[in-house]
């Protein structure tokens, strides 16, 4: 059938197997040539579309133990994040490390090692992954942890799934107090001030830059940037907060019906940003907000198939990691070429990373710039000027947004390959295991 | 007694409302005996429910087709539960029961005979012990028999009968009995059919609307999306030369 990711661009031809426990699991793989699991199909572009056959992982979703002394949930591969939090919240813990989406599984989160706000502190999925089960098509299953075949752990952290079909893992969970997080918002005039703020913002726990980036000239850059930090029993309670002091989740109900042309989202959010910007540019030191973390990290959530805003053709997400260096100058010359396309989204994301944790970890210590492109025929060549920049700044893009990039630019963005593959040849994984991402990218 | 020394049996453990309904129990502080033929899937919702809910939960291996061996499976039990819900079932395939008097055998005692020995002896202790709650899972296919399914259906109307005579008879003592009629569920059992949005609902409603009756010790028979009501009155207002010959 047909598959796509969730920018709804490239749709491709794949069979989907879908296993309903673990034994199937491991009798589907076993044999099988161009196979790639795919988790709930967040990746934007083509990660999670088999050469041959897809191996959706939805219904192996059973939790297998939560120690309650160690903080250590083990699960099967597609259990949701969403069900994790509804679960674990109530009982006074967090996922670590959350994407800007909960509509993720577990399997997922590992395969792209998933940066959350706080990856500048604590880095990624990974770092909090205590270890992993792994089916390969020779029928072998491997156990995997950092003291376990410790090469096999770290390339299946950020592997996109190359590695072979993660069956179970276990992660530690991060007790909290509360399901609130205390928010303080300050404005960045500028692309300087901007990243700058980021920087003074390394010891908050959760931070991440919004750009304005129908700002040019002077306040190319203009930002919102937001820190977070989960908040206290002490701090809620004077908050004055309705509800319980660990509500999980309510549910959305919001959905968009129908393939909408994109301007009316970019219309909404910059709308949305604007009033921000300029009741907090005008009232200085304003008190910290205390919210819910489900509005807090997944904002986009709140509307479902989203996706359809951007129409048929779908969209391209295009997020970079830059080194520090001179962060500044690719970054602006990345945001002018964009404007001046006219073709991208109206808002782009800014946030600091840390050190990788897997061998083909997207990220890297730097900023990460992440911004929404229609799809359109024009729109390519401009991405692939882009792509030069960061190559030329020593940055990489995320092959878990990816759907166009050149096999040239992922090959001078990610040194750790010719390991990757090496490891790849030792799991008797080669041609078996296999994207089309993995295709196109001559993985 | 406070909810935390409560036990559920249920019957039907590998089953996707089973296993709904067993993780809405578990999460209200019951302890949890699951039943199933098959003892890897039981363990694996076991582990999930555990894991979930921080509950006491066990397996216990039963087949209801094996009705000789009900009294020793009751006997084997840590403790006689509070509450049995019982979810097995077989759809089967009617056009093969047509033809293949085993196949409609199995069908006939999967849905009715195995359920409604098994729940008979369960209530039996009930009544002497003076409590307990009995849900018997049954379906709306059973309120009036269709060309489509009517095996299933016809076992679903034994069961169905079963459950209200039982409930007709224990209704002076303190034992409840109540008969779900869930409507469709969006479950393996219906993987792939096209089913109408609004007569729908998930295995996780289902549960809760057990857990809710059961706590609430209200209800006799419960239709889970309330729409069903009257959808099952009007079909069942439709006179017979009518509906002979209508294809449902
Ligand atoms: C709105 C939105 C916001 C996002 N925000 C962020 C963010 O802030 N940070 C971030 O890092 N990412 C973010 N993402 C990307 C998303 O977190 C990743 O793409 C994630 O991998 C998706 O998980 P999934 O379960 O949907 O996996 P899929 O999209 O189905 O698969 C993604 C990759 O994981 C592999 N995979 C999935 N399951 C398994 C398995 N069981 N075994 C082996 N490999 C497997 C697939 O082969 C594929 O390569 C966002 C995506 C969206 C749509
Ligand atoms: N889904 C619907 O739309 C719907 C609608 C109305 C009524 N119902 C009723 O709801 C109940 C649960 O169905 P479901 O949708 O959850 O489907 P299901 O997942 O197929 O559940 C059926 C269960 O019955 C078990 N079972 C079958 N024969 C058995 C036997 N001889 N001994 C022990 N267990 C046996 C199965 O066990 P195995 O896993 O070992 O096969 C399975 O756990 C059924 O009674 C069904 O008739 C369902």
């Amino acid at each position: 059938m047909l598959l796509e990711g969730w920018g709804r661009y490239p749709q491709l031809n794949s069979e989907v197997l879908t296993p309903a426990t673990p034994d199937q699991l491991n009798e589907l793989v076993r044999g099988r040539a161009g196979l790639i699991a795919r988790g709930n199909g967040r990746a934007y572009g083509d990660a999670a579309i088999g050469a041959r056959s897809s191996l959706s992982a939805v219904k192996l979703d059973r939790m297998r133990g939560f120690d309650p002394q160690t903080h250590v949930l083990t699960a099967e591969a597609g259990v949701l994040l969403s069900d994790i939090l509804d679960t674990f919240v109530p009982r006074g813990f967090f996922v670590p490390v959350v994407p800007g989406t909960k509509y993720v599984t577990l399997g997922g989160m590992i395969a792209s090692d998933v940066h959350g706000k706080n990856h500048h502190r604590d880095g990624g999925f990974g770092a909090f992954l205590q270890s992993l089960k792994l089916v390969l098509p020779n029928g072998e299953v491997w156990n995997c942890s950092p003291h376990e075949n410790p090469d096999v752990f770290y390339a299946t952290i950020g592997g996109m799934g190359l590695t072979g079909v993660i069956a179970e893992a276990s992660i530690k969970l991060k007790p909290i107090e509360t399901a609130y997080i205390r928010q303080a918002t300050t404005v960045a005039p500028d692309l300087a001030s901007a990243l700058k703020a980021l920087d003074d913002a390394d010891e908050a726990t959760y931070s991440v830059a919004w750009i304005d980036c129908l700002a040019g000239g002077a306040l190319l850059g203009r930002s919102l940037i937001y820190a977070g930090e989960h908040a206290s029993r002490a701090e809620v309670e004077e908050a004055r907060v309705n509800g319980e002091l660990l509500a999980k989740a309510k549910a959305s109900r919001l959905s968009v019906p129908l393939d909408l042309p994109s301007w009316t989202l970019n219309k909404a959010s910059v709308k949305a940003f604007n009033e921000v910007y300029f009741r907090k540019g005008s009232r200085k030191g304003d008190a910290p907000a205390v919210v819910h973390y489900n509005p807090y990290f997944f904002p986009l959530d709140g509307v479902s198939q989203w996706n359809r805003i951007y129409g048929v053709r779908g969209f391209l997400q295009h997020q970079c990691v830059v080194p520090p260096n001179n962060a500044h100058a690719v970054l602006s010359e990345i945001l002018e070429r964009f404007a001046r396309s006219g073709r991208a989204s109206f808002l782009a994301v800014l946030k600091k990373l840390g050190k990788a944790n897997g061998l083909m970890s997207f990220p890297m210590p730097g900023y990460t710039l992440a911004l929404d492109v229609q799809v359109r025929d024009d729109i390519f060549a401009l991405l692939d000027e882009i792509d030069e920049l960061v190559t030329r700044a020593g940055g990489r893009l995320y092959l878990a947004k990816d759907a166009r990039q050149s096999p040239a630019t992922f090959q001078a963005g990610y040194p750790g390959l010719a390991e990757f593959q090496e490891i790849r040849r030792r799991l008797g994984v080669e041609g078996k295991i296999a994207s089309k991402l993995s295709e196109r990218l001559g993985i | 007694m406070s909810t935390a020394q409560k036990t559920l049996l249920l019957i039907g453990a590998t089953s996707d409302i089973g296993h709904a309904t067993a993780q809405a129990f578990a999460g209200a502080g019951w302890t949890i005996l699951l039943a199933a033929r098959n003892p890897e899937g039981a363990q694996r919702n076991r582990d999930d429910i555990a894991a979930r809910s921080g509950a006491e939960v066990s397996t216990h291996r039963l087949d209801v087709l094996d009705t000789e061996g009900f009294e020793g499976f009751i006997d084997g039990l840590p403790a006689l539960p509070d509450a049995v819900v019982c979810v097995v079932g077989e759809m089967g395939d009617q056009q093969q029961a047509q033809g293949d008097l085993a196949h409609a055998a199995k069908v006939i005692r999967t849905n009715f005979e195995g359920p409604a020995l098994l729940l008979g002896a369960l209530a039996e202790r009930f009544l002497r012990r003076g409590h307990g709650t009995i849900v018997g899972v049954s379906s709306v296919a059973g309120d009036r028999g269709r060309g489509s399914n009517y095996v299933y259906g016809a076992a679903k109307a034994g069961f169905t009968a079963f459950l209200s005579g039982l409930r007709n008879r224990l209704a002076p003592t303190g034992v409840q009995v109540i008969t779900v009629k869930p409507g469709f569920v969006r479950t393996r059992m219906t993987e792939g059919m096209k089913l109408p949005p609004l007569l729908t609902a998930e295995p996780g409603e289902v549960g809760a609307a057990i857990l809710a009756a059961v706590s609430s010790q209200k209800g006799d028979v419960l239709y889970v999306r309330k729409l069903w009501r009257p959808v099952m009155m009007a079909i069942g207002a439709i006179p017979e030369p009518i509906f002979k010959k209508l294809r449902l």
